[in-house]
């Protein structure tokens, strides 16, 4: 059996352990709320976004932009994965880098070739020690994501996108379904999959004003940023929510450890005592 | 009446869901009324006023500093780079940012510099004559 003093070290440190785990599921919680608060506010406008650019794939336009025609002969795809920068929030990420990998295998073994865009740090070491085709980087996006910081990435893949190097864009992000679920999910981003409309006619076109190359190019580039900035702040939100649940699963798991410990620590010292009782009372016999 | 499906929403959030029998936007050729069957419309809008009619009257006055206006026969949505209602524009404020807008477009060197500094001024210019109508029209009600 193992001796007290050990034992009462190793408590001492599982405490130390429980009480960082406690602070940053605190820190967690209250990020959460607030990254919770961000994500709700930006929502509307990015799902105002697709359902209008989706009514635009659906519409019999005489002009076709190549984000929202195309797309059949696909050689090389894009994919631009949003994830943390920091660890220490569970099967988060690699939960995400999973689906993405498995996507990419599909893909390969259809015989297309695969470039990835990768947004944060935890990301990026990832796709790295898979030798994976990393064309763009973006990492230290902080608790608040701005747009500004996002575009770089998004701006590389939007142009080989326009040179014709990818035939599609895709986007492989966590979206925040509730505090213990976050789905990863990769999404087609370009070229846009129609909405259809059932109240729609079954030809129409909008008015544009101005002319539709001008506009349209405006429209979809600010689409594919937006969509990429929700996943963004998406992906905060759901980064605190993963850290909060899994440093509350350690600090629970830290108090069984040291509730055991505790048990063994008594039984140990109660054996010592014993010992030391029934050594002193055979040496009175002696005597 | 019938009435149409309004929807404004920035990036910072929803500012108005609701329906009205017209919804006057500042679209970049110029102001666009949009009634109930309105033919689908794609378009930019300019720094301006969003006026959301019911009986006739301005139920909602929101200012917008730029974005973009899909029309569908049954709905609108305003897509909006900023946005806030005109009870929100602070007076003093506004006239602070048009007077250091006016500074930098006059300090400026570079071109791009200037650019920036004259969109800023529009915007500046464009929130202070909201406020002004709406203060107006408010006043005749």
């Amino acid at each position: 059996m193992a001796n007290a003093k050990e034992i009462r070290t190793q408590i001492k440190s599982i405490k130390n352990t429980q009480k960082i785990t406690k602070a940053m599921e605190m820190v967690a919680a209250s990020k959460m709320r607030k990254a919770q608060d961000r994500m709700a506010a930006s929502r509307p406008y990015a799902e105002k976004m697709r359902n209008v650019i989706g009514h635009l794939a659906d519409a019999s336009s005489d002009f076709t932009h190549p984000y929202l025609a195309g797309g059949e002969d696909v050689k090389k795809v894009g994919i631009i994965v949003v994830a943390t920068d920091r660890g220490l929030c569970g099967g988060l990420n690699i939960n995400l880098f999973r689906k993405t990998l498995q996507f990419m295998q599909e893909q390969e073994k259809a015989g297309v070739e695969v470039e990835l865009s990768v947004i944060g740090r935890k990301a990026g070491s990832f796709f790295r020690g898979v030798k994976a085709n990393i064309v763009a980087s973006k990492e230290n996006l902080g608790d608040t994501p701005h747009l500004v910081d996002i575009i770089g990435a998004v701006k590389v893949m939007l142009d080989s996108f326009d040179n014709g190097d990818i035939d599609r864009l895709y986007m492989a992000n966590n979206s925040f379904v509730n505090t213990m679920t976050q789905s990863p999910d990769v999404k087609q981003v370009l070229p846009v999959v129609p909405v259809t409309d059932e109240e729609l006619p079954q030809h129409w076109d909008y008015l544009y004003e101005p002319a539709p190359a001008e506009l349209l190019d405006g429209v979809l580039k600010r689409y594919v940023e937006s969509q990429v900035y929700q996943a963004a702040v998406d992906n905060v939100a759901c980064e605190m929510a993963a850290r909060m649940v899994a440093m509350k699963a350690a600090s629970d798991n830290a108090g069984n450890l040291i509730e055991d410990l505790q048990l063994v620590y008594n039984k140990a010292r109660q054996a010592a005592i014993t010992t030391e009782l029934t050594e002193i009372v055979a040496g009175a016999a002696a005597v | 009446m019938s009435t149409i499906q309004v929807d404004i929403v920035s990036a910072e959030g929803e500012i108005f869901s609701g329906t009205a029998e017209m919804a006057i936007c500042p679209a970049i050729q110029g102001d666009v009324g949009v009634t109930p069957k309105h033919t689908p419309l794609l378009t930019k809008l300019r720094a301006g006023e969003v006026r959301v009619q019911n009986g006739g009257k301005d139920q909602e006055t929101i200012f917008v500093t730029g974005g973009i206006l899909e029309i569908q026969p049954n709905q609108v949505t305003v897509l909006a780079d900023t946005a806030m209602r005109a009870d929100d524009i602070d007076e003093a404020a506004a006239q602070e940012a048009k007077q250091r807008a006016e500074e930098a477009v006059a300090n400026q060197q570079s071109n791009a510099e200037v650019g920036t500094a004259q969109a800023e001024l529009a915007i500046a210019i464009a929130r202070l004559r909201v406020l002004e109508s709406y203060r107006k029209r408010k006043g005749a009600r």
